[in-house]
């Protein structure tokens, strides 16, 4: 059986902070991984699992899925963490990131076996492509599972993710939908300073994508842009969210410096209390 | 001597691949296959003409074809991706690794333009390095056919037998068709094509036919040449290969590539390991090709049969 999906914002801002809390558990746990586009991706992941894609933790490789793809693997704590929430597997597992015999690897890796992963994944510029892939082959089958491709913004730098826009929309793949974790940050500072990406709309309009801007820590803003992409008919579609790095966490939010660091003990526990606080997310 | 094998006339290994293709797509209807531009150059125009919703063209995009190989496979498709090997391989290398290896994906990949026998294209289009690349991915399988036939049925066994991801490499070059269909083909077995105990040729690819000459004009010498036809570099068949070590005590390898990382790297890291001769590599020796016929690229880069012949002779000279 599908799993259920829900409108309710209040629900969706408890689901996220849950989220959050998770991988900032995770990540202290581990000693290392990557916080900021964790964090800042966490209500982009909610919406995801909890309001738009069909599925089914409990027969994760039901064919009437939709198929996600984490294009971006250094995020993987807020997969896992997501994963865990919609029931694929134990919370208490999200502990074991990083660790020797995990099924939580650094990046995904499907030959650990964990639920409801779709694709090993962790070199940039990949993921798009195996997501064309998959959105060809359900149209060849005559198939309405949708594809949703998650990509970082500093990605968008390797060339290889132009090759796939390019022949999405060369193919038509009205049924898949990219969405970009636009919070202009990579490891090396402002993503506009490293390898300007503006005018990004306007570049994926030109590669014939629909083209929709959402705040991505705004359920209000990102729900619309999922219908609006669900709903069109020749294009595929690519949904630039506008994000925080580090979200949540008033001390990081905007830090590059936290892209790939994981939190201390001592941070975790003051991190947690913070989340615990108040749910930010439906307060815009 | 098994058999004499004669010339029933040249053809190249890229039409062996085009209809290995396309007769595995008859058989299954999930194989698609993936242009990316030069179809007829790679033998794949014939699957395209007659399955054309089942071709998907992409452009002069190598590394998102590989990537979408990926998607198409883990949506049940078993795709086959074909463009000069110097692209499909080492253009995609990382896309190959990590899509398609790391994540076990049943992918055929085939490299076309293997080899100097490209002829007057020269350097940029001759695939020297492939096999080399492939082989240290891990899961996946690398298949070398000697000819036209054999690419055939190495193709099929590629979309039909594998689990995981293939490179299949073939040439440009009409080249002599010896081999039968009644010989079968078994990815990791590899083939005698010549019995002797005096000396093991181990010959992959266009070389499995000059190493034959090779061996013929031994024999007249009185050397009896064992030949083996390894049309699958890994997994390498380390049977056939230590017992050759064993019984014949030297050993040439003959490759149209690299000797380092190819062919003859492979067969070294098994004997070294488990019997250590003699050897002697004929193979391209750490330097990039040029333009000229393939026949005359052949002899400047020290392939041709003389030149195994030449190298058979200098291990004799260190056999024990």
């Amino acid at each position: 059986m599908c799993y259920t999906l829900t409108n309710d914002l209040e629900k969706l801002g408890l689901l996220a902070r849950a989220i959050r809390q998770s991988v900032v558990r995770s990540l202290a746990e581990a000693g290392s991984g990557h916080l900021g586009g964790s964090l800042g991706s966490a209500d982009i992941f909610t919406t995801l699992y909890f309001s738009v894609i069909r599925h089914t933790p409990d027969e994760p490789l039901w064919p009437g899925r939709d198929r996600f793809i984490l294009s971006i693997g250094h995020i993987a704590p807020v997969l896992y963490a997501t994963l865990a929430e919609a029931g694929y597997f134990r919370k208490e597992e999200l502990l074991s990131l990083r660790k020797l015999g995990s099924r939580l690897q650094g990046h995904p890796g499907r030959d650990h076996q964990l639920p409801g992963l779709e694709l090993s994944a962790g070199s940039l510029g990949q993921g798009l492509s195996v997501s064309v892939g998959m959105a060809l082959a359900l149209k060849m089958d005559r198939l309405d599972n949708r594809v949703y491709c998650l990509c970082g913004d500093g990605e968008l730098q390797e060339g290889s993710v132009w090759e796939a826009a390019m022949s999405a929309a060369h193919h038509k793949l009205n049924n898949l939908t990219v969405i970009i974790d636009r919070n202009s940050l990579q490891i090396d500072g402002s993503t506009e300073k490293v390898m300007a990406l503006e005018p990004l709309k306007k570049k994926w309009e030109a590669f014939g994508w629909q083209a929709l801007e959402c705040d991505g820590h705004d359920f209000r803003s990102l729900l619309p842009a999922f219908n609006k992409a669900r709903m069109e008919l020749l294009h595929p579609s690519v949904i630039i969210a506008k994000t925080v790095m580090g979200k949540g966490i008033a001390s990081i939010e905007g830090d590059y410096r936290w892209h790939g660091k994981a939190p201390t003990k001592e941070q975790a526990v003051a991190f947690l209390r913070e989340l615990e606080g108040g749910i930010q997310n439906i307060e815009h | 001597m098994l058999t004499h094998f004669i010339n029933r006339g040249n053809k190249s290994t890229k039409l062996g691949f085009g209809e290995g293709l396309l007769e595995a797509a008859i058989l299954n209807e999930r194989v698609v296959a993936i242009g990316a531009d030069i179809t007829a150059s790679v033998g794949v125009d014939l699957f395209a003409s007659r399955f054309p919703e089942r071709f998907i063209s992409l452009g002069i995009a190598e590394q998102n074809c590989v990537g979408v190989a990926a998607g198409l496979a883990l949506s049940g498709k078993i795709p086959v991706f074909a463009t000069y090997g110097v692209f499909s391989a080492l253009r995609t290398t990382d896309q190959i690794r990590v899509s398609l290896c790391y994540n076990r994906l049943h992918a055929v990949i085939g490299g076309a333009h293997a080899g100097v026998s490209v002829g007057p294209d020269g350097a940029t289009h001759q695939a020297l390095e492939d096999i080399a690349v492939m082989r240290v991915m891990p899961n996946m399988t690398v298949l070398s056919p000697c000819d036209a036939t054999q690419a055939r049925l190495a193709t099929m066994a590629a979309i039909q037998q594998c689990r995981g991801p293939v490179y299949i490499r073939f040439g440009r070059e009409a080249m002599p068709d010896f081999t039968s269909v009644e010989m079968g083909f078994q990815i990791g077995l590899a083939q005698l094509v010549h019995e002797g105990s005096d000396i093991a040729i181990i010959a992959t690819g266009h070389m499995i036919w000059e190493a034959l000459q090779a061996a013929y004009e031994l024999e007249k010498e009185g050397i009896h040449a064992r030949v083996l036809n390894i049309h699958t570099i890994k997994p390498l068949d380390e049977t056939a290969v230590v017992i050759a070590a064993k019984e014949c005590g030297v050993l040439v390898t003959a490759e149209e590539h690299q000797v380092a990382g190819g062919l003859g790297s492979a067969v070294s890291e098994v004997i070294s390991k488990q019997y250590p001769v003699p050897i002697e590599f004929i193979g391209m020796n750490d330097r990039f090709g040029e333009s000229g016929t393939p026949h005359e690229l052949m002899q400047k880069f020290g392939l041709t049969s003389g030149d195994i012949i030449k190298g058979c002779r200098k291990a004799l000279g260190k056999k024990k």
